[in-house]
């Protein structure tokens, strides 16, 4: 068989979206997008202890790795969360956690038996 | 709302059996294959590279057969820690699965077991760490069987992300 890549993009897409989230300032611009909806780096900015500059760096790491996305609306940028990808990071940790809850039940059943 | 939170997992459970008898359990290559119904290829020590085999466990028909959908694939397990009836830590890439595809540069995710005494017996703790730097959805498949059965879980767990915890 030929040599193919590690791994699809679908495949890989969850790590990357983790590895974008590993960082606290992204994490917030993240909840911030989830809870209060899209908004302009302008917004997102106000409050933050961090440069617009700096921002518009981060955001742009989670757009690689597909967490936001930003959208032209009228003469402004808005970005917003894309919850599809967020949701199957989820999904997949939580298939994970679900092994490891009927792994530790088995280890149970085992050494209870 | 989404927990973001995440790249690590963290699952406990308490037993009724003493430290000593888990740590058998987990320590013990025979009795690990039997509940995990992975086959290692030699003794848990430090520092050594071993090879993990689905065999499917003894313990729970249900899951034995989802498991033999996989018999025979095998994947390695670095063994990082072996403190005597208190911690077993290894790395491994479940989920490596294509024999056409090269996976010894990819990073591994990392496994601790942790034993503490409770009042009726032992606290089991498994945290597994790492997810950032690997192909997740592979990894989440890894023991989960058949695609259909993959489906079926994944509706089922879909309604408990959307239940919140």
């Amino acid at each position: 068989m030929a040599p193919r890549r590690a791994s699809a993009p679908d495949s890989a897409a969850s790590a990357a979206v983790f590895s974008a989230l590993g960082d606290e300032t992204r994490l917030g611009l993240v909840t911030r997008l989830s809870h209060d909806g899209p908004m302009s780096i302008t917004r997102l900015s106000a409050g933050l202890p961090v440069t617009r500059q700096a921002v518009t760096k981060h955001l742009r790491v989670l757009e690689r790795a597909g967490v936001v996305r930003s959208l032209t609306e009228g003469r402004e940028i808005v970005w917003h969360v894309e919850q599809r990808r967020l949701a199957q990071a989820q999904r997949d940790l939580q298939a994970i956690a679900q092994q490891w809850d009927s792994t530790l039940q088995r280890l149970k059943k085992f050494v209870e038996g | 709302m989404t927990d973001t939170r995440t790249d690590r997992i963290e699952r406990s459970i308490d037993v009724r059996a003493p430290r000593p008898r888990v740590w058998r359990a987990l320590s013990d290559p025979a009795e690990f294959a039997e509940w995990f119904g992975i086959a290692v290829s030699g003794p848990f020590q430090p520092g050594t590279r071993l090879r993990g085999t689905l065999i499917g466990t003894s313990v729970d028909e249900e899951v034995a057969r989802a498991q033999r959908t996989h018999a025979g694939v095998s994947f390695d397990l670095v063994i990082e820690r072996v403190d005597p009836e208190r911690r077993l830590a290894f790395r491994w890439h479940p989920g490596a699965v294509d024999p056409g595809v090269d996976y010894a540069a990819e990073p591994m995710t990392l496994v601790e077991f942790v034993l503490d005494d409770t009042g009726e017996g032992t606290r089991v703790t498994v945290v597994e760490s790492g997810f950032d730097r690997i192909p997740l959805a592979r990894r989440a498949k890894a023991f989960a069987g058949n695609d259909e059965g993959w489906r079926i879980m994944m509706g089922v767990l879909q309604k408990h992300v959307t239940g919140g915890s």
